[in-house]
């Protein structure tokens, strides 16, 4: 290269300062037959860290189905995207912010937010939804958590959920809902998964690939300044120390306003046809903006530095390079439209600035006053960086006997307390409070909201249909056998879609896992891999995208290996969703089990329910195994639930999941304006492995009396058994009776205050 | 007859009161652009919710010095209908439109969620068509409904009868208990003395379908339109 004129020589001390191994440090010299300069060593210690590269987990991830009759596009891209009928597509993805987000809590959410939503947007797709799926450590003292920890877990939840509320709300798109899961593993490392839903007619898709050599490269958005630096490198690439709140500066700054003014204007500017490709700044910000757009059209770029608007003076080609500002788009625009473009941003106040042009050769150029300052082939930067295929082992089976496992309370035991205290359970409790604080409304689509159904429902107003989107994830049962872990955080999302009406049509995936480097971690990794592969294809739910999150640990604890799948499904009626509420009295309550019932062993149930949160709440045990998952059963019950829905013959739905058929009984009961049931169940085992058990591929549903024997045949012919159960009431009583015994009985209201209250309660604000 | 919607560019919840109007009731209705002097001959203002200028003053400081403002106030100085929703009624009082001012909510969060509220007056244009008293249920979402103002105005607003809504049980009996954001008297839209701006806090554009849990933001806007109808007859 003719004039590198950087101060600091690069050697391999500085290599390894910025992640990079010798073997890559090699790789870097082969590909661009020299030694790099600082900024191109920055450059490429960006795009080939763990979070841009996936170096670790792309050998796995071939593993995954990504093909599908409804898939448009799939992982590559943005975001993915599925045909939703009548012209319309859906582009959805989630992805974690979790480091920075424990690093500061508000703004690490809230560019979680901002993140996500520009993935979307730069499809061309306006955002219609976001969930939010969330993990903290305990909020209250127990024996593994002092009150210290849970009080930094409360102050970091404060900041997760304030954060996550500020950007949705000034954006103006809903909120709509996702998990808030408690464990003790997330304590030093919540996560933040933010998943967002976008539509868009078929033929106004953009994509990210630049193209026509000598079309203008049109930088729009906020300036650049010095923030989020590294943030993708260090922060997402690596575990934390004791020193990890010193990376505070690492973490970008989000503001909402400009993001809403930067939505509005892409989309017009869209609509001027003179838009070829755009690409949104993200994670390692300028740099894999310019190199992936030029990358995957098969150009080169060439950029000036100085042309980039700036918030400050004296920034380094280094820096601008690998700034994480956030609100930025690039963008190519057609040769000789460029002022329509720069006219459009112009008017919703933002920078925009013609700062380089498309070019053949593959090369990506980056110049600073005309100076070249770095210059590397695209391709090989964004597309050829290292692939491990790291060591993997197997841990080393836990040692378990019946001793560790769940002891059932014996015949006839009053189980009414434990159930208090399991709705109390921050786990299981309301999330009111949390959800209070997102606007679940703006753009006047919300069907149902946080807690109304058993997924979020928005209608598209240009069509009869109406989207669910549900995500599921459970790290515990990942701890235990993280294949099973991630086929049931699969299910669950389907199943929670299904019962709110819809059909599942496409999954998105976040993988949040410990280092690895650590052969276990690995092991883990591969083995939720093919769960989900296995998950997906039996449930007809191509993924579509997603992301990777590793080294979630801190000082040498690895979290829970937690997969957060979300669903999308399509209700082709949208005024026939379902909600979780009960409505009549004398309506007929019926049990829906896909699998038939169950013939375990009563060791075996002890082992499975040792699992439960049930045994985590109310004995502290965390052992066994998570329920053995059947998908054909899962499928079965799925189809059941589409197809009563659209015969409009069910009153209310809700699948069952933590805490078993007890709390999914008492969510109806609440949803329903504190309705009461009356409820009988035939016993074989413990009480409280019928009442709390978290067996798969069930559903709670009640039925106007005159219809039960349809729904009964219904079922039946998917070959999904039904029980009759027992009745709605409107006696402000739950009773539910075992072996001719009442073991839960309490006025409604009671339940609701604990279950409606407990958050609160265990933030201490009540 | 003819609605306009203010557009500032941190609005958004413009197109849910477009949609409310030109698509549920059927009526006219047009956007009117933040920068723009000219209301396009409107007949009805909404200033519609959102963050007008990303409100990191304070809510609508800034939106009060645009353009279209000062067309409003021309308007509304003329006798002209002008309806804020949440942003768009923090902008009027910061416009001196509407008295008062407004403060963070009571335990300092945002809020969103249905509340129930009291037509008090229905001698406006937007409240004729409810009956007194009537319960409204409609939603709420922000972070600063927090309504204030000294003695004078309060008594003011009390003997003048310009309190139209106030925070209320679904039974209407504890107005305390009902109110989300410590409200003063608990007060949830006023009026002035013109009785021809009004602002409110609640979102009845969210409330105007039964697929959207209550319809009952109707009430307001069917209110405007035959006031705007009486008005075209009345001048002709």
């Amino acid at each position: 290269m003719a004039t590198a004129q950087t101060e600091i020589r690069v050697t391999p001390e500085i290599a390894a300062e910025h992640g990079i191994t010798s073997e890559e440090y090699g790789r870097i010299q082969k590909i661009l037959k020299r030694d790099p300069n600082i900024t191109e060593l920055g450059i490429f210690s960006v795009m080939w860290s763990e979070h841009c590269s996936y170096k670790s987990s792309k050998v796995h991830l071939k593993r995954l189905p990504t093909k599908g009759k409804l898939v448009v596009q799939g992982p590559g891209e943005n975001a993915g995207v599925v045909d939703i009928g009548d012209g319309w597509v859906a582009a959805f993805k989630i992805e974690s912010h979790n480091h920075p987000s424990y690093v500061e809590p508000f703004q690490g959410a809230t560019t979680g937010v901002g993140g996500i939503l520009r993935d979307i947007f730069t499809m061309g797709a306006r955002p219609i939804a976001v969930l939010d799926s969330l993990r903290f450590g305990e909020i209250t003292a127990t024996k593994q958590t002092s009150e210290e920890e849970a009080a930094k877990n409360r102050r970091i939840l404060d900041g997760v959920v304030r954060g996550v509320a500020n950007y949705g709300n000034c954006f103006g798109v809903p909120t709509v809902g996702g998990e808030v899961v408690f464990e003790p593993c997330y304590a030093q490392n919540p996560l933040v998964n933010a998943l967002a839903l976008g539509i868009a007619r078929k033929e106004d898709l953009f994509f990210a690939k630049a193209k026509g050599t000598g079309n203008p490269v049109i930088y729009v958005g906020a300036k650049t300044g010095r923030d989020g630096i590294h943030g993708a490198s260090l922060l997402a690439s690596a575990e934390f120390t004791e020193e990890s709140q010193q990376k505070r500066p690492n973490v970008q700054v989000g503001d909402p306003f400009t993001e809403k003014l930067l939505l509005e204007a892409c989309i017009e500017a869209m609509k001027t046809g003179a838009v070829v490709a755009i690409q949104d700044m993200g994670a390692a910000g300028l740099t894999c903006s310019t190199c992936e757009m030029a990358s995957r059209g098969g150009t080169g770029i060439e950029i000036d530095l100085a042309k980039v608007p700036q918030r400050e003076t004296g920034m380094s080609p280094y820096e601008i390079m690998l700034s994480e500002s956030q609100e930025r788009m690039l963008l190519v625009a057609e040769k000789g439209r460029e002022d329509e473009v720069l006219g459009v941003f112009r008017k919703w106040g933002l920078d925009s600035m013609v700062v380089g042009e498309v070019k053949d050769g593959g090369l990506m150029v980056v110049k600073h006053h005309g100076v070249v300052v770095a210059e590397i082939p695209a391709h090989p930067l964004a597309e050829e960086g290292p692939v491990y295929n790291r060591p993997m082992a197997e841990p080393a089976p836990r040692k378990e006997s019946a001793n560790d496992w769940y002891k059932f309370a014996p015949d006839g035991t009053d189980l009414t307390e434990n159930f208090k205290k399991l709705l109390s359970a921050p786990t299981i409790a309301s999330k009111r409070w949390i959800t209070e604080q997102y606007d679940t409304m703006v753009r006047t689509n919300t069907l149902a909201g946080p807690g109304a159904s058993d997924a979020a429902v928005v209608r598209l107003k240009e069509s009869k249909r109406a989207l669910a989107l549900a995500t599921d994830g459970n790290g515990r049962w990942g701890s235990l056998n993280p294949k099973a872990g991630a086929m049931h955080a699969v299910a669950e999302a389907a199943r929670n879609v299904a019962a709110s009406g819809a059909r599942p049509i496409a999954a998105t995936n976040c993988l949040n896992f410990g280092s690895p480097e650590k052969p276990e971690v690995m092991w883990q990794f591969s083995q939720a891999i093919d769960g989900l592969g296995e998950a997906c294809v039996a449930l007809g739910t191509p993924i579509t995208g997603g992301n990777v999150s590793f080294y979630n640990e801190t000082l040498g604890k690895s979290i829970y290996p937690t997969p957060t799948i979300g669903i999308l499904g399509i209700l082709e009626d949208a005024t026939k969703v379902l909600k979780i509420g009960f409505r009549d009295e004398g309506d007929v309550i019926l049990l829906l089990d896909g699998a038939g019932g169950e013939n375990l062993s009563s060791a075996n149930r002890a082992k499975e329910f040792s699992s439960s949160e049930y045994a985590k709440d109310i004995a502290d045990i965390v052992a066994g195994q998570p329920p053995a998952i059947e998908l054909a059963a899962e499928k079965w019950l799925i189809d059941v639930l589409v197809t009563l829905a659209e015969q409009g013959s069910l009153q209310s739905a809700h699948d069952l999941s933590d805490g078993g058929l007890a709390v999914a009984i008492a969510e109806s009961c609440f949803a329903g304006n504190n309705a009461g049931a009356s409820i009988v169940l035939p016993g074989s085992d413990s009480a409280e492995y019928a009442l709390f058990g978290e067996r798969g591929a069930r559903a709670v549903v009640s039925v106007k009396p005159e219809k039960v024997s349809g729904v009964v045949a219904t079922a039946k012919k998917h070959g999904v058994a039904v029980q009759e159960i027992g009745k709605v009431t409107r006696d402000n009583q739950l009773r539910i009776e075992y072996k001719g015994r009442a073991v839960v009985s309490a006025p409604v209201n009671a339940l609701q205050d604990v279950w409606g209250h407990g958050l609160e309660r265990a933030l201490k604000l009540q | 007859m003819k609605f306009g919607v203010v557009v500032f560019p941190g609005s958004n919840c413009d197109h849910d009161a477009f949609y409310a109007l030109g698509h549920v009731l059927q009526k006219p209705v047009e956007f009117i652009w933040h920068q723009s002097e000219d209301l396009h001959s409107c007949d009805a203002i909404i200033l519609p919710g959102g963050f007008a200028y990303g409100d990191y003053l304070r809510t609508g400081a800034i939106a009060r010095f645009s353009p279209v403002m000062k067309s409003v106030e021309k308007f509304a100085a003329g006798g002209g209908m002008v309806l804020g929703i949440c942003n768009g009624f923090q902008i009027l009082l910061e416009a001196g439109l509407l008295p008062g001012a407004m403060m963070r909510n009571v335990g300092l969060r945002y809020i969103c969620r249905h509340v129930n509220i009291r037509v008090e007056q229905t001698d406006t244009p937007f409240t004729h068509g409810a009956t007194g008293g009537q319960i409204l249920r409609i939603p709420i979402a922000h972070n600063d409904g927090n309504y204030t103002c000294d003695e004078v105005t309060l008594a003011e607003l009390e003997k003048n009868r310009q309190v139209l809504f106030r925070y209320t049980t679904p039974e209407g009996k504890n107005d305390a208990a009902g109110n989300p954001n410590g409200s003063m008297g608990n007060i949830a839209g006023i009026c002035n003395r013109g009785r021809n701006v009004a602002g409110l806090m609640p979102h009845p554009e969210r409330a105007v379908e039964s697929a959207l849990d209550s319809e009952d933001g109707l009430v307001i806007f069917r209110s405007m339109v035959e006031a705007l109808i009486g008005a075209a007859k009345a001048s002709a």
